[in-house]
């Protein structure tokens, strides 16, 4: 398992539903395993509290444990979803359990451009069909949906595509699994006049203060 | 002739690099906070054979995973070996990379919401990014903080710039004067009651009005601090006399010329009259009560004196579905009193309100009192405990029978092993009463310090203004 940013291809999978709102980063990961190496592997602490017991023994009614949810790629949840802390933790887990898409009414501004850094496609759509997707998910497990990127199509399981928006730019890095240090290396010129300029306008804030602990000096830094 | 701006419109201007279609501005950051939480970010960063851009930019602190007791030991002292591990690891990312770091044995280490402004490393004007989602609370100064996940913080390390799009404009008017005892935290909860927790959503939330001009830097710092919770990417608040004092006296705040320089260009911040927001909200603080939160959400908040909601009586069906919820969780019957709702454990502490301010306000109100709970008081940062030391609060803490600790970030998330056990109740002067925050199975009620307080003696929720 690695972080970083992964191309999204076209899907048509298992889709999950878990429409419930405001499922905080929390609940997606209980803050004591975001102490784990990703080599730890991420999968089981998805929705840890939920998934297993005290005991650690697995809750077979939380619906990611249920087949076949457990093999879904795509996560239909409520409102608000990922909203509280900053942890990127919360995307591995979903990642590593294997959901590639989460299909919400609305997203935490923090979670939703988390997900735009790793390559978890997230998809707002208007609450009214979120919760038909959700409802028709519950009613026939395993039902797919099929998300195409390329398109901003997602094609439900009860018939009918719907459109979704996304920002072209970011749409593009998903597509091809481009990370922001390379769009931002185009335009490594603008930085350095923008650092130039600022630092003349607001010297105060780059003098070495005296008395600021420090590691490891280096010759020439703080320039 | 320019429009006229906010102070939001004033700090992104000056800090926009270039935009791009769609709406995402690269924007300059002046300062970037990481805690032992975003390792994920230098691994990363080493691995890809990338250096910090800008290293004196960059300030690391261990706050997370220290323990709060102990500490003369160091890091051997910790007794978990994972938590050792992320303490540790901060201390050699920030060597390797040159980084500040306000490690574990630093006199002025703390958490990064409560250190970075106590030293006035952060400054009005300013763009500061923190690898946790409260760095709003720099808002306080009139700084554009947000928090962002360890992607974003590997690229600010790398380039000292950020990809972000416009947040839109909200202004939230606190006006009249809120009661005795009732504090900065109750004026954010009741805010946060009002617009909901996603009603800050893709929005900035600048306050104003008279409650907020009146409250300190410390209170300021409370209410900027939980504007993540209702959504918002941050909180600000117009710097004004308070702030130039309150930095005047702050040891890395500019000296002499640059003072001067400083203080010129700080005065320009304030939004101009007239300037437009997307959005304005407005309160009537004179009838805002010490507040305690009943549901699993910070939007589930009541005044002391009322009681458990039915959820049944909410007009939304979502909102009515979630409060039941809530309420199974909480294990609470509607129509309960919240003060006859017995609690097994208080927490004053966290980035929200572990401040001096609250200290002096929880040592108030517990002077000649006991405890009927354990209560831990835990202060944001050595230099918050040393003037705390000074003043001999901690002498009456230990009178009231609550425990005294170093400083850390303890049981708002447990992270260091400070947890509440599973189905305690805990009265918290924290931000967060999601289900499992401080511990698998607790159960938070978020209050002030001055409620916090109330709860330790009394062994209930309670109104703080009844000991007074
Ligand atoms: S005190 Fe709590 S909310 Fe604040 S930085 Fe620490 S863990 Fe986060």
């Amino acid at each position: 398992m690695s972080t970083g940013m992964q191309a999204f291809t076209p899907l048509d999978a298992v889709a999950a539903p878990l429409f419930e709102p405001n499922i905080d980063t929390d609940k997606l990961i209980p803050h004591k395993f975001l102490r784990k190496p990703l080599a730890a592997g991420y999968r089981n602490f998805l929705f840890h509290d939920q998934r297993f017991a005290e005991d650690g023994s697995v809750r077979p009614d939380f619906v990611l444990n249920r087949a076949p949810f457990d093999r879904a790629r795509v996560l239909v949840a409520g409102r608000n979803f990922g909203c509280g802390s900053t942890r990127e933790g919360a995307i591995y887990a979903l990642q590593d359990f294997g959901i590639r898409c989460v299909v919400a009414p609305s997203f935490g501004d923090i979670f939703y451009a988390n997900c735009l850094q790793n390559g978890l496609l997230p998809v707002v759509l208007g609450e009214a069909t979120v919760a038909a997707l959700a409802a028709h998910l519950e009613a026939h497990p395993g039902a797919h949906v099929a998300v195409d990127l390329a398109a901003q199509t997602l094609a439900l399981p009860q018939g009918g595509t719907v459109r979704f928006d996304i920002d072209a730019v970011r749409k593009e890095q998903l597509l091809k699994g481009l990370d922001d240090i390379g769009m931002t290396q185009q335009h490594a010129q603008a930085i350095a006049r923008f650092e130039t300029a600022y630092r003349a306008r607001h010297p105060w804030l780059f003098r070495d203060l005296p008395g600021l602990p420090r590691h490891a000096p280096r010759a020439g830094e703080g320039s | 002739m320019t429009a006229a701006r906010t102070l939001f419109d004033k700090i992104w201007d000056a800090h926009v690099i270039t935009s791009r279609e769609g709406g995402e501005s690269l924007v300059y950051v002046d300062r970037n906070l990481v805690h032992e939480g975003p390792f994920y970010a230098f691994d990363a960063l080493s691995s890809e054979g990338r250096s910090v851009h800008r290293p004196r930019q960059t300030l690391a602190f261990s706050d997370h995973y220290v323990p709060t007791a102990g500490r003369d030991r160091g890091s051997a002292g910790i007794a978990d070996p994972e938590a050792r591990v992320m303490v540790e690891q901060l201390a050699r990312n920030a060597r390797a990379t040159g980084i500040v770091h306000y490690g574990m044995d630093h006199p002025a280490q703390g958490i990064m919401h409560v250190v970075g402004p106590e030293l006035g490393l952060c400054q009005p004007g300013m763009i500061v990014s923190g690898a946790d989602s409260h760095t709003s609370t720099h808002g306080a100064f009139g700084i554009f903080g947000f928090g962002v996940g360890a992607s974003q913080v590997k690229h600010i390390l790398a380039t000292q710039t950020v990809w972000v799009s416009k947040p839109r404009r909200m202004r939230v008017t606190v006006a009249g004067t809120p009661g005795p005892l009732v504090s900065a935290k109750d004026i954010i909860l009741a805010v946060i009651a009002e617009i909901g927790i996603e009603g800050g959503n893709g929005h900035v939330i600048e306050y104003a009005g008279t409650a907020i001009e009146a409250l300190s830097m410390e209170g300021r710092m409370t209410v900027c601090n939980m504007s993540i919770e209702a959504g918002a990417r941050s909180g600000l608040i117009a710097p004004d006399r308070k702030t130039w004092d309150y930095l005047a006296a702050c040891p890395h705040a500019p000296k002499g010329a640059d003072w001067d320089a400083a203080l010129a260009f700080w005065r320009t911040l304030p939004g101009d009259a007239g300037a437009r927001f997307d959005r304005d909200v407005q309160i009537d603080g004179a009838r805002i009560e010490p507040m305690v939160t009943w549901g699993t959400n910070q939007d589930e908040a009541v005044g002391i004196g009322g009681v458990v909601p039915d959820p049944r009586a909410f007009a939304d069906a979502a909102r009515r579905e979630r409060a039941a919820r809530a309420l199974e969780y909480m294990d609470l019957a509607p129509g309960t009193a919240l003060r006859d709702v017995a609690i097994d454990r208080v927490f004053i502490g966290s980035c929200t309100n572990a401040r001096l301010e609250d200290l002096r306000i929880a040592a108030s109100l517990a002077q000649g009192r006991r405890a009927r709970v354990p209560t831990l008081v835990v202060p944001g940062s050595r230099t918050v405990k040393r003037a705390a030391e000074a003043e001999g609060l901690h002498e009456v803490f230990l009178a009231a029978g609550f425990e005294w600790r170093d400083a850390g970030c303890s049981m708002c998330t447990g992270s260091n092993g400070d947890r509440v056990p599973a189905g305690e109740r805990c009265a918290s002067t924290s931000n967060r009463n999601f289900e499992g925050r401080q511990g698998r199975g607790s159960r938070t009620h978020l209050v002030s310090p001055a409620a916090a307080v109330a709860a330790a003696v009394t062994g209930r929720l309670a109104d703080p203004r009844a000991l007074a």
